[in-house]
């Protein structure tokens, strides 16, 4: 039973060493010629990649005055939280960071446990058309761009009382659905049934299997499937902007809007501001780096 | 143990003794849930929005049936030809701007370097910052920087904001696009670069080939599935584009940088709600369009 496990897990730890290049890199001959024009180019493109990031934190710590003064590129000086404490007042951020965290936490449970319930009916019962259709029916969402249905969901939240931070969770949800089964089922095959037989000659029911031996061998995949929605709840603009009609509710990103009517040239704070909606995301992809890097290569090539 | 050593093997083999029994129902409650809010938040929505489009309603009120009337006239309207025109163009260029400059880093990132690691999550940072909010920074250093730089170098057309100049405005939501789009590109190609194995580039090596010609003749044939995919899923995604363009141009100056995504939502406020679902009805034919063509582009290919 526990070799089987072990056997289960290094199988899921391949599939993300394979999106990994540098170990199996690192397996060359030891002496190697280090291509110093290539780091050199490739440093230099990361700091276009890095420049406007920069921008973004050096004006947020600025003072109004230098803020104001045109240059964008210069160091801060002084350092000045003027513009982080007005932001914070301007745009509500406590209001805002709340609804930006209840719209992504409910998005990635919901994604998590939902796809996971799903894949594993829809694996476990391939062979019933019922399951086998489904699959192909949640996976139709890929094809169907929020655009062409915006404008229903609108009309329907609205009339079902949903146009609020749980009517973006349903649809981001809904959304997600689709990559996320698509991981989970492709993961789901790839886990021998022995082991699960055996949970159930110790008289283990499908719920129990489920929570006590699936979903703790899902961990790797419900990491990326969980991160991607993370990323995508936190980030997405034109969803909450659409669907929460009333402003007081509105998520992060959608309150930036607000510099670009009102308060347009205190750059200090609409930076500070800017720089805070972005950070909570980049500093959970620094955290989870190789659950997003594997995601993007099984989705692209499992899709 | 042998069924452990083939983990790609599928369930359904295995499960052979088991099917003729009843499905047990706790399966029905894990899937069911999915398939009902599935239906309520996507399908009746996109049936509802096909059913208004042959009819004039206005999003309220009473509406009747007005057949092929949305459809007529939206072939004949110059701001919705314009709206595609704008997305499919910017679409291929950012489609292309994007695949070199995500092979030729992911070439790098693959050669012998320092600090590869470091590099690469660098790379991978703009895919994880909100589209609106990154377009706002870059409509700050586009409308105040940029210009300062263009001044002091004496080009003319730099000297005033991109984002004001009707016929370069694109440019710059297409430089925005592809620099948030490069990482997903990118890793893709890694994987695929990763997958050739080094022998075949020894051996042209005996042979003489130069390392431009290892890369022409060597590489881009063996990763061309992934350029495919790569093509396929840039250009699904930006024909959706939206909040980048909203951040920086918002459709203007004029309606020059309008795209079909933005159109369409202007219609629930611009009283032209059957029109636009109209319009959506055919921008969901077109999307289904292209994923039938990744489909059979992509088929076949599972060594990937």
């Amino acid at each position: 039973m526990t070799k089987q496990t072990t056997l289960a897990i290094e199988d899921s730890s391949h599939v993300e060493t394979a999106t990994v290049p540098n170990i199996r890199r690192r397996s060359a001959p030891a002496i190697e010629r280090v291509n110093w024009p290539a780091t050199t180019v490739l440093v230099l493109c990361a700091v276009t990649v890095l420049l406007p990031l920069y921008v973004t934190v050096s004006m947020a710590f600025k003072t109004q005055g230098q803020a104001v003064d045109g240059n964008a590129f210069s160091f801060p000086a002084p350092f000045s939280l003027d513009g982080f404490i007005q932001a914070w007042t301007l745009t509500n951020f406590p209001v805002g960071a709340a609804m930006s965290l209840l719209v992504t936490a409910g998005t990635v449970l919901a994604t998590i446990v939902l796809a996971a319930f799903a894949s594993y009916a829809i694996v476990r019962n391939w062979e019933r058309r019922l399951f086998r259709y489904s699959f192909f029916y949640l996976l139709g969402a890929m094809f169907i761009p929020f655009p062409v249905v915006a404008l229903p969901q609108i009309q329907l939240t609205g009339r079902l009382g949903l146009d609020n931070p749980f009517g973006v969770i349903l649809l981001a949800t809904m959304f997600q659905l689709s990559f996320s089964v698509l991981l989970f089922t492709a993961f789901l095959r790839s886990i021998p049934m022995e082991l699960e037989e055996s949970a159930r000659i110790d008289g283990a029911t499908t719920w129990q299997t489920f929570w006590k031996l699936i979903f703790p061998l899902l961990a790797p995949m419900s990491a990326t499937v969980g991160i991607f929605a993370f990323l995508y709840a936190w980030n997405d603009f034109m969803m909450p902007s659409l669907i929460i009609s009333d402003p007081a509710l509105q998520t992060l990103p959608v309150r930036q809007n607000l510099f670009q009517t009102q308060f347009s040239n205190n750059y200090h704070v609409s930076f500070a501001s800017y720089l805070m909606a972005m950070a909570p995301a980049i500093v959970a992809y620094l955290f989870t780096q190789r659950w997003v890097m594997a995601g993007v290569t099984q989705g692209a090539v499992k899709g | 143990m042998s069924s452990i050593s083939t983990p790609t093997t599928s369930g359904q083999s295995r499960q052979r003794p088991r099917s003729r029994r009843r499905v047990e129902p706790i399966f029905y409650f894990f899937l069911v849930p999915s398939l009902i809010l599935f239906t309520l938040a996507i399908t009746i929505p996109g049936i509802i929005g096909i059913f208004f489009s042959f009819t004039n309603s206005i999003g309220i009120g009473d509406w009747e049936f007005i057949g092929l009337t949305n459809y007529i006239a939206i072939f004949s309207d110059p701001a919705i030809l314009q709206s595609y025109l704008f997305t499919f163009g910017f679409s291929i260029v950012t489609v292309i701007a994007v695949n070199v400059i995500a092979f030729l880093l992911a070439v790098g990132l693959t050669a012998r370097i320092r600090m590869k690691s470091a590099l690469r999550t660098i790379f991978v940072i703009p895919m994880v910052v909100s589209g609106i909010i990154i377009a706002y920074v870059f409509n700050f250093l586009f409308s105040n920087s940029l210009p300062e730089v263009g001044a002091a170098a004496g080009i003319p057309w730099l000297e005033s904001s991109l984002l004001a100049n009707p016929d370069l405005a694109w440019i710059a939501i297409v430089l925005v696009t592809a620099w948030q789009a490069v990482p997903g590109a990118l890793l893709i190609y890694i994987a695929g670069l990763v997958a050739v194995p080094g022998d075949v580039y020894e051996a042209a090596e005996i042979d003489g080939a130069s390392k431009f010609q290892q890369l022409l003749k060597i590489t881009l044939p063996l990763v061309a599935g992934y350029v495919v995919i790569n093509i396929i899923l840039g250009f699904k995604g930006f024909l959706n584009a939206y909040d980048i363009i909203v951040g920086l141009t918002n459709g203007g100056p004029g309606t020059s940088t309008r795209s079909i995504a933005m159109t369409v939502i202007a219609g629930f406020n611009g009283g032209d709600y059957a029109y636009q679902m109209a319009n959506a009805t055919i921008f969901f034919v077109v999307a289904i369009l292209i994923s039938l063509l990744q489909l059979s582009l992509t088929r076949g290919r599972n060594a990937l």
